[in-house]
């Protein structure tokens, strides 16, 4: 009875030292725990080539995108965030098209589905690895992806 | 009755309520405690603290665009439920997702497992007042979320099952990642029982609470680890086999138990076992497309369709009514963790107040999936 009673006592305090032998060896061997020191690293901070941070739409150097404006986005989006408005442009040839005006990108109701990359048959847009999106005030989360006087690239249309 | 208007009943018992904002709920969950003295005589849980009304948005949303919401309902077996979303409109589709897709599948799904279960450790030794082991489960789960960021775009809120297979390809440095995940979770599990699961007064906490029988069990309609600590055979994974799962050897853990310390030690034997699925998948990945042909517009036929499968907490069943048209009709989930929660007012009947923290930790309650 007393046997017992001392036994249980001892493997108490064995198994509580064996989880401080653990906690001690991390705690002597500093190099083995690896944590990343978020904001000190910005320099070295490399995101995943598919990391899904926002959508973005790249300009080749003559300020050119590749959007038709075919809504393919803005249909499959499932919240809402895309709006494309459209305008009239004169063409050299003399004919009047429909071209994208503004492509207006939602940041704060979209959730990173990749559905409208997916969607794209233009692969106009795609993810950027930007993640610090904070800001001081909600207007500022309602962006304009294609830039002021850009055009669509030719032969995407085809 | 609220508290403050009428705290002690007129059979002098104490009412409290724990939650909404509580720790060692893990969310919003409120639950109303009967107490006389420590000991709990009833509980009830109060809900629709997160509900965000998911089945109803999926009425108006297209079979492609209702798979990533989901996502938001259990957090942590994110890839889990987008593959019964997926199963669900590939059954009413009548095609099957590609070989390569399936493996790629099964080798995700068993990650979020692992990714899932590491969190709870991590999460039931914190409420039971060990911070310390938080940091070891984490050091794993960080490898296992960067590999989701490499090939899916995302760590938690992935949306990479689609209908007929997966988004995008596996990435070039998947298979390396994940045997260096594999090996570092292998080469560390044995830290994970020197610092938790010999610890004496860990085991002391979990040992003879929150029993719940085996009837009970089935009755209450437990499933997952909760029923499978009770002896309840319920691995949808090996009953209803999905995805290829009955091409794997792997073993269905069952304990009789039937207490919190049955519960872990079913959890921790399944992460061993998701390590061996992953393990004899990640050499023979199939070559081929990682996605079925599939039309921009998805319109399943009329009818009903129902694909259930195991995620990391228990059985989640996708029900989906169409008429036809390009959205679901009726979307409705049978979701684990709902059934789950019924069953804790039976285990804590009792048992002292601060075991029903422990019950909790052990049961592994995801509450927006509760709600939904």
């Amino acid at each position: 009875m007393l046997k017992e009673y001392f036994g249980t006592i001892f493997s108490a305090i064995k198994s509580l030292l064996t989880g401080m032998k653990l906690t001690g060896y991390y705690f002597t061997h500093l190099k083995e725990i690896v944590t990343e020191e978020y904001p000190d690293n910005r320099a070295t901070l490399k995101m995943a080539d598919r990391f899904r941070g926002e959508v973005i739409m790249p300009h080749d150097e003559k300020n050119e995108h590749r959007c038709t404006g075919c809504q393919s986005c803005e249909l499959t989006c499932p919240n809402g965030s895309i709006k494309i408005i459209f305008k009239q442009e004169l063409q050299p040839d003399g004919k009047k098209k429909k071209r994208i005006d503004t492509w207006v990108y939602h940041l704060d109701m979209c959730t990173m589905c990749n559905l409208c990359v997916e969607a794209c048959p233009s692969n106009a847009i795609i993810m950027g690895q930007d993640f610090e999106h904070s800001v001081y005030e909600k207007k500022y989360l309602k962006k304009v992806l294609n830039k002021p006087g850009s055009k669509l690239m030719d032969g995407v249309e085809e | 009755m609220l508290l403050g208007e009428d705290y002690i009943t007129e059979e002098g018992e104490f009412v409290i309520n724990m939650g909404p904002q509580h720790p060692a709920t893990h969310g919003v969950l409120h639950m109303k405690i009967w107490l006389d003295g420590e000991t709990i005589k009833k509980v009830e849980p109060h809900l629709g603290y997160i509900h965000r009304s998911i089945e109803k948005m999926s009425e108006s949303l297209s079979y492609r665009q209702f798979v990533f919401v989901t996502s938001r309902m259990d957090y942590l077996s994110a890839h889990i439920n987008n593959q019964a979303c997926a199963l669900a409109v590939e059954k009413g589709l009548q095609i099957e997702a590609t070989p390569r897709a399936q493996a790629i599948r099964v080798i995700m799904a068993e990650l979020t497992r692992l990714a899932s279960h590491q969190l709870w450790w991590a999460c039931a030794g914190l409420d039971l007042g060990g911070v310390t082991p938080f940091f070891y489960a984490f050091r794993e789960r960080e490898a296992i979320n960067d590999v989701m960021e490499e090939t899916c775009g995302a760590r938690l809120t992935q949306n990479y099952m689609v209908p007929g297979g997966v988004m995008n390809d596996i990435h070039p440095n998947f298979q390396k990642r994940v045997k260096d995940v594999l090996k570092q979770i292998k080469d560390n599990f044995h830290e994970y029982d020197e610092i938790l699961t010999g610890n004496v007064i860990f085991q002391n906490r979990l040992k003879d609470v929150g029993y719940i029988s085996k009837e009970d069990a089935v009755s209450y309609g437990c499933t997952g680890p909760t029923a499978r600590a009770s002896g309840v055979s319920c691995d949808i994974r090996k009953l209803f086999p999905y995805d290829g799962y009955d091409k794997l050897q792997f073993e269905e853990i069952l304990s009789t138990g039937g207490d919190s310390w049955a519960r872990y030690q079913v959890r921790m034997a399944e992460m061993l076992q998701s390590v061996h699925i992953i393990e004899q998948l990640i050499d023979n990945i199939p070559e081929g497309d990682f996605a079925a042909k599939t039309k921009v517009v998805i319109k399943l036929p009329k009818g009903d369709f129902y694909q259930r499968v195991e995620t990391a907490r228990g059985e989640l069943g996708v029900y989906l009514v169409s008429d036809g048209a390009a959205v679901p009709y009726r979307c409705h989930y049978r979701s684990p963790n709902f059934a789950n929660l019924s069953a804790i007012p039976r285990m804590a009947k009792g048992a002292k107040i601060g075991d029903l923290v422990a019950i909790m930790a052990t049961v592994d309650l995801v509450i927006p999936d509760i709600d939904r």
